[in-house]
């Protein structure tokens, strides 16, 4: 126990560990209001598209996340774009985006000269190496997040839940829409460092599935997704420490073992 | 008395595809409109441009001074089938849901209270906590007409109430729905003619085109007339058409 508490003597393990905390708010909530409303996929494409942006940002020199925002809009507004002016079908411009993200960031990355050491922790994510600007973005995101949810949970309740007849009502259905879609975008670029690219989604559903055993309630959904995030990352994150294996991954199995066992123990008792 | 809702020559549909043309309409207080014909034939679609959701090609829909406005007093029951049954939200949160025209003038508690009320009339209060995933057809039905009726609407139009309910629901909801007649118009989409000519007082019948009847009493002759094609048969019964054959 008493090498437990003298980690949080290191500076690096003080940072991951208010990393995880933002982490878990920010997905936890928003990962709620993706898995209440079927747009999982659409959310897995955007993240993936915003590869693009960061290989770009290494191939001209800028910050990556900087990147990665631009692309993730980009493509959120491109797959609405292709969906509902150029008449594909959903899944497949969601698939065309996520696609031509992902190669757009590895054909900038090959193109950039020397060697790219930071890629992996922006694939797969490395959350001890948070840095303190990334932490205060992450601070500011969730202050967003949840005054906006505080504010309007009634009306994003009744648009995710109903959308036509909240249009009945007078509601501003297409404004609340893109207003959450930006905030997802943002949600998943802050959140790439943790998790990374490729893991990101689980931090989306997983704790919000487990969450989901317990409650049918949109409001305590949210609540508890983010509770069971932050157990899954701080478990993960201790793990990841003391097995001496990536903290992404680590946190990712230890979110999904715990969905296992308390799916198995709702079977039993 | 002015009509509450007047449609006046409106062709309406989606994307650029008009599904219904030309049509007249004039809704008053205490109607009760049932609205038949076959499917794809604009049932629906002229219940969205009553409610806004589709903007009309040509023509126009007036309402009276007193349901004027954004907020217009309309309580509307969809068809329950394109309802996500999977979503976390509760009961007393769908219901709740029904008076967010009306957000900020209410305080909490007497949302609640009013929310309360109602579930308490409908006979649906002890499960007021369930997920909506966990009811039964007629548990369902009920909550959606409560969510519909907690704005005192003084009009509520009804999208195919009667799927998924079993005989002793649709037959209280009927019986409710009239009681509610003597108060508020009511427009109602049904496949079931039996339901029509034993509780509407006129018809609409819609294939592209509006035939307005205005009784409850139709024949099949009224039907071929107004180009509407569907049989007069109660649902379970056997078909005259049928019988017919059968017996040749």
């Amino acid at each position: 126990m008493s090498t437990v508490i003298e980690l949080f003597k290191y500076d690096f393990f003080l940072k991951a560990f208010v990393a995880a905390v933002f982490a878990s708010i920010s997905c936890g909530i928003i990962g709620g209001y993706i898995v209440s409303r079927r747009i999982v996929f659409i959310s897995g494409g955007i993240t993936h598209a915003s590869f693009g942006g960061i290989g770009l940002a290494f191939f001209l020199g800028f910050n990556p996340i900087l990147g990665a925002v631009i692309f993730a809009i980009f493509s959120a507004l491109g797959i609405q774009f292709f969906t509902k002016v150029a008449e594909i079908r959903e899944d497949s411009s969601i698939a065309i985006w996520w696609s031509l993200g992902m190669a757009l960031g590895i054909i900038f990355v090959f193109l950039t000269p020397g060697y790219t050491p930071n890629l992996m922790s922006y694939l797969f994510g490395n959350i001890l190496t948070v840095s303190v600007l990334e932490l205060w973005f992450m601070f500011a995101l969730n202050v967003v997040i949840i005054s906006f949810f505080a504010i309007f949970f009634n009306e994003i309740l009744y648009i995710a839940f109903d959308e036509e007849f909240a249009k009945t009502a007078g509601l501003p259905v297409g404004f609340f829409n893109y207003l959450i879609m930006s905030i997802i975008a943002l949600t998943v670029v802050l959140n790439i460092r943790v998790v990374g690219i490729i893991l990101i989604l689980s931090l989306l559903t997983v704790p919000q599935a487990t969450a989901n055993l317990f409650t049918n309630n949109f409001r305590k959904l949210l609540i508890l997704s983010s509770v069971f995030a932050f157990a899954g990352a701080i478990s993960g994150l201790f793990i990841s420490y003391f097995l001496d294996i990536p903290s992404g991954a680590a946190i990712i199995f230890t979110l999904v073992l715990m969905f296992g066992i308390l799916r198995l123990m709702k079977v039993f008792i | 008395m002015d009509a509450l809702i007047k449609i006046v020559n409106l062709t309406v549909g989606y994307d650029k595809t008009p599904v219904l043309k030309g049509v007249n309409l004039e809704i008053f207080d205490n109607d009760f409109l049932g609205v038949i014909g076959p499917n794809g034939g604009g049932k629906t679609t002229l219940l969205k441009a009553i409610l806004g959701l589709l903007k009309p090609f040509e023509g126009k829909i007036e309402f009276r001074n007193d349901i004027q406005g954004k907020k217009k007093p309309i309580g509307y029951l969809p068809q329950v089938r394109h309802i996500d049954r999977k979503f976390p939200i509760t009961v007393f949160d769908v219901v709740k849901s029904g008076l967010m025209m009306l957000n900020g003038s209410k305080s909490s508690v007497s949302v609640k209270q009013r929310v309360n009320d109602l579930l308490n009339e409908m006979g649906i209060f002890e499960i007021k906590d369930k997920a909506i995933g966990e009811l039964s057809g007629g548990q369902m039905q009920r909550v959606y007409l409560c969510r519909a009726l907690i704005s005192n609407p003084k009009i509520l139009i009804l999208d195919e109430p009667d799927t998924f309910v079993d005989n002793r629901f649709e037959g209280e909801l009927y019986e409710k729905l009239r009681i509610l007649n003597q108060d508020i118009a009511i427009i109602l989409v049904s496949h079931d003619m039996g339901t029509i000519v034993k509780y509407v007082k006129t018809i609409a019948c819609v294939n592209e085109k509006l035939h307005y009847h205005s009784s409850n009493q139709i024949t099949q002759k009224d039907l071929d007339e107004y180009n509407c094609p569907i049989q007069i048969i109660k649902y379970g019964e056997v078909p005259h058409i049928f019988l017919k054959h059968h017996h040749k």
